[in-house]
């Protein structure tokens, strides 16, 4: 309210300043009708602005004299000497009290009514013309804001991002040229304020989408009633800042959605009623930013969509096969509805519901780079959120090249980077296209020189694949010769002929001021011929089998070390991960693998480990950890034949068929219980065993054994009962204990009733722990 | 009509462009390819930091294409919609003033120069045909659309 306030102070004192010339001339001269008009204008305005601030005195001064003014423009009055003057005590009175508003003063209480009471006809004697006050008044204290245009500050921008561009120029000119230590040093701190710079342009540009959102009350407001609907919109989140630019670009999108939740969403009174809900319908908007995205939130509590009934019109127009509609996702159900030429308003209204709107939000919010998501309850409401960038002009993008030719990509589209020849991801042709299976899923493959029409010179198996959703939510993989660098772009608009193609989002300029072409994800994968659509629903055909039947094991089929065909239940495998071969070690008794922090039994190490590098599977039972060292990664598979058992339980449980070769189970089971040892009990079976926390030699060196024997050591501190505790000296507490082992440090028993172990003593100690801990746990 | 003319040679034939449309004549080194754009685009550059989209004026008028192999060719840059352009030209001559105002040609040219003709203008060294820029910077494929 404040900043409205401030915008209205700082309006109508640019219009009193304005004002001043006209008064003095529209006194001179009471029938130039401009200056009436200009006059006029500016009691209208500041009448209507009171209205809204409910300063009423500021109103029923500015109301009379916009009466007065009306009657003179409506020729029913002559502008003679006394009216003008009244006019202009008014205009003054005006002025002092927008001074006082702005200072936050208390205004002096006077009566107006003799200013009103002059402004009728026939009044005789109002206060004298001063004109010459208002403009003291304005001077009195100076604005702090000052008005700019819109395309000066665009000109500004742009010239920062020329000044960046050329900074980035000079930094390369000095990388190749040998210069001396101050001139770097000297360029530095430009770029540090030329950065600096930018980042205070950027936020001049911002803009509080509040600016958005003023219109939202009144617009719900006339629709409602248009509807016949109680509609209440709720409004957070106003102050968060967006590029002007930005809040233009989703002005349309956001006003379609509100208008399709009053419209669709919002019941009438009486079926809210017959629901159980309040009369009134909410619609709440909220924005709020997160990371450099902005999300708006459009909610309401209304009757929701429904998804099945979108499937039903989707079917009807033929955007959909019966068969793919049956395997829809309730989202992905929902997601029909930014389908072009679909509506579920069962009958066209003038406010919404022409099939046309809710494809054109999303193509709108993604030409931006953004992302409109649907999420409904049928009878609770629908939820619309938008997630725009915060600016349009820097993007973080990846470098990849073709050939010799640089490209970047958004960053924000991408969602992984993995090798063509990784082990996760297998290349396969489908009638001419490809498809690639990353970690069992398949999506979409396209070559970037085939899209582009250029030569690749590295072969398809060691390219790189950049794994891309674009705005809009499905995923399809670009296979690209070499990726490169992650930058901060300043990205500009392209050429229409280059926009043509519908490849490119803008174009930038690298370090080396050469152009880079900035893809449009979403615009590669149309012209790639990848379906996102209906790629969602080919995807879901994919593992739709397997979740059919729910009997079918998803299994790892997978080459052993030895080379044996293997596979191994895909629920207990956690990852795979690539270690040095220097990272497996013989260790307490058995092979040991290092993945980063931890070190973990390894299985699975019946063959040459190789020299360098040695892929692991990490096994997870959900409480442990152990590594299965294997050579590759044969395929994704299910057990859908028959398991024929192994004679006796080893590593491998069994043999079976899988995509037509036999292939051995792997028993993780078995694995776990032959590798794990002693760590595989887990805590809550373990004998507990207390030691003084304090006791160094304790700590160090008895603790390690007692732990190898199997219990759970913990310290003074720990509340519960123990099964053992360990002490040197018989002050223990010994009643929480089911047993006391008392050390001593003389080798020598004090005598026939002590019953402590010398601490150094390893059989006698070793024994004793044992048969403490006989009672519990093993 | 007392606007200066830029006469240029393109395919062979001397043409006059508005001078005051060109922001400069530049010699272009490197040139960025862009995939899948139309034929006329021959790619992209940058001058002083600018990114200037490159138009081959041959192919946009359907007279052939530019060879760009040899490295450096001559182009002068304009500015339409905001976006600048880099107009691959054989040679740039002179800044001329013309002695009168654009006449129609009422003789049938090729189809491209009939699509970027403003007309024909007298100068002190003949006739010339005044070339609007916005057609020839569209391409032949604007028109057929």
């Amino acid at each position: 309210m404040d900043d409205l306030i401030a915008d209205f102070v700082a309006e109508s004192r640019e219009m009193l300043e304005a004002l001043g010339g006209e008064i003095v001339a529209w006194e001179a001269n009471p029938d130039d009708r401009s200056r009436l008009d200009s006059i006029f204008r500016f009691v209208h305005t500041v009448k209507g602005n009171c209205g809204f601030f409910e300063f009423p005195r500021l109103e029923a001064l500015s109301h009379a004299a916009e009466d007065a003014l009306a009657d003179v423009r409506a020729g029913r009055r002559h502008a003679d000497g006394p009216l003008v003057s009244a006019v202009l005590a008014v205009i003054d009175r005006i002025g002092e009290m927008i001074s006082a508003i702005e200072a936050g003063e208390e205004f002096p209480a006077e009566d107006d009514s003799a200013l009103i009471d002059a402004l009728e006809p026939g009044a005789e004697g109002a206060a004298a013309p001063t004109a010459v006050a208002v403009a003291d008044t304005g001077r009195s204290s100076a604005p702090r804001t000052i008005r700019l245009s819109v395309e000066l500050l665009d000109r500004v921008m742009s010239t920062v991002s020329d000044m960046v561009l050329a900074r980035n120029e000079l930094a390369r000119r000095l990388r190749e040229a040998p210069t001396e230590v101050s001139v770097g040093g000297a360029f530095e701190r430009l770029s540090a304020i030329i950065a600096e710079m930018r980042d205070a342009i950027t936020r001049t540009r911002m803009q509080r989408i509040e600016n958005l959102f003023v219109a939202l009350p009144r617009m719900v407001r006339d629709l409602s009633a248009e509807l016949g609907k109680q509609v209440l919109v709720d409004i957070e989140g106003g102050d968060v800042e967006l590029d002007r630019e930005m809040i233009e670009m989703i002005r349309d999108p956001l006003t379609h959605i509100i208008r399709n939740a009053v419209d669709h969403g919002i019941e009438p009174p009486a079926e809210r009623l017959k629901a159980g809900k309040r009369e009134i319908g909410l619609v709440s908007v909220s924005a709020r930013q997160s990371g450099n995205q902005i999300l708006i939130d459009i909610q309401d509590d209304g009757r929701g969509i429904d998804g099945k009934k979108l499937v039903a019109k989707a079917l009807d127009v033929g955007l959909l096969e019966r068969d793919d509609a049956a395997r829809l996702s309730p989202r992905e159900q929902l997601a029909l509805i930014f389908e072009a030429g679909l509506s579920t308003a069962s009958e066209v209204t003038a406010i919404s519901g022409r099939g046309v709107g809710m494809d054109v939000v999303r193509s709108n919010v993604e030409r931006i780079g953004g992302i409109v998501e649907v999420d409904s309850t049928p009878g609770e409401g629908t939820r619309m959120t938008l997630r725009v960038p915060l600016t349009l002009t820097i993007i973080p993008a990846l470098t990849v090249s073709i050939g010799n030719q640089h490209f970047a990509i958004p960053r924000s589209a991408i969602v992984e980077i993995v090798r063509a020849n990784g082990e996760s991801v297998t290349l396969d042709s489908v009638g001419g296209a490809g498809v690639a299976t990353i970690r069992g899923i398949r999506v979409p493959e396209v070559a970037l020189s085939a899209i582009l029409g250029l030569e690749s010179e590295i072969p398809e198996a060691e390219r790189n694949l950049v794994v891309l959703r674009p705005a809009g939510g499905d995923v399809y993989a670009l296979a690209v010769d070499r990726i490169h660098d992650h930058e901060e772009l300043v990205v500009k608009p392209a050429a229409p002929a280059v926009m043509a193609t519908g490849l490119y989002a803008g174009t930038t300029l690298a370090d080396d001021g050469s152009p880079i072409l900035l893809f449009d994800p979403a615009g590669l994968a149309e012209v790639g011929g990848v379906k996102l659509e209906v790629q969602e629903r080919s995807a879901r055909v994919a593992d739709g089998p397997a979740t059919a039947t729910a009997k079918a094991v998803s299994v790892l089929l997978f080459r052993g070390l030895d080379g044996a065909r293997r596979a191994l239940r895909l629920a207990v495998v956690d990852r795979i991960e690539e270690v040095p071969a220097s990272a497996i070690k013989h260790g307490a008794g058995q092979l040991r693998v290092q993945l980063g922090e931890a070190i973990l039994p390894l299985a699975g190490a019946n063959g040459d480990l190789g020299k360098e590098k040695v892929r692991v599977f990490r096994l997870n039972d959900g409480a442990h950890e152990i590594g299965y060292a294997f050579r590759e990664v044969i395929d994704l598979s299910t057990i859908d034949n028959e398991v024929i058992p192994a004679d006796n339980p080893a590593e491998v449980s069994g043999v079976t068929l899988i995509a037509g070769e036999p292939a051995e189970l792997v028993d993780a089971h078995w694995l776990f219980a032959n590798h794990l040892g002693t760590s595989a009990r887990s805590s809550d079976d373990q004998p507990i065993c207390r030691l003084p926390s304090g006791d160094p030699w304790m700590q160090n060196m008895l603790r390690p054994i007692v732990e190898a024997v199997g219990y759970r050591v913990v310290g003074d501190e720990h509340d519960g009962d123990a099964d053992l505790v360990i002490t040197s000296g018989r002050e223990d507490g010994r009643g929480k204990a089911a047993r006391t082992i008392v050390l001593r440090s003389e080798p020598e028993a004090a005598g026939a009733k002590d019953d402590s172990i010398y601490r150094y003593d390893r059989a006698g100690l070793l024994i004793a722990l044992k048969s403490a801990g006989g009672g519990k746990g093993k | 009509m007392n606007e200066l003319l830029l006469i240029v040679t393109i395919a062979g034939q001397r043409v006059a462009l508005p001078a005051a449309a060109v922001e400069s004549v530049v010699e272009l080194d490197t040139l960025i390819p862009v995939p899948r754009a139309a034929p006329h685009v021959a790619g992209l550059s940058a001058l002083r930091s600018r990114v200037l989209t490159v138009i081959d004026c041959m192919r946009s008028l359907e007279l052939g294409a530019t060879d760009c192999s040899d490295g450096i060719r001559e182009a002068a840059v304009v500015e339409l919609d905001g976006h600048h352009y880099a107009l691959i030209v054989d040679v740039v001559e002179d800044v001329v003033e013309p002695l009168s105002e654009p006449t129609p040609v009422r003789v049938a040219m090729g189809p491209g120069w009939e699509r970027v003709s403003k007309g024909m203008v007298e100068t002190e060294s003949g006739p010339l045909l005044l070339v609007d820029v916005a057609p020839l910077i569209s391409g032949a494929e604007a028109r057929a659309a």
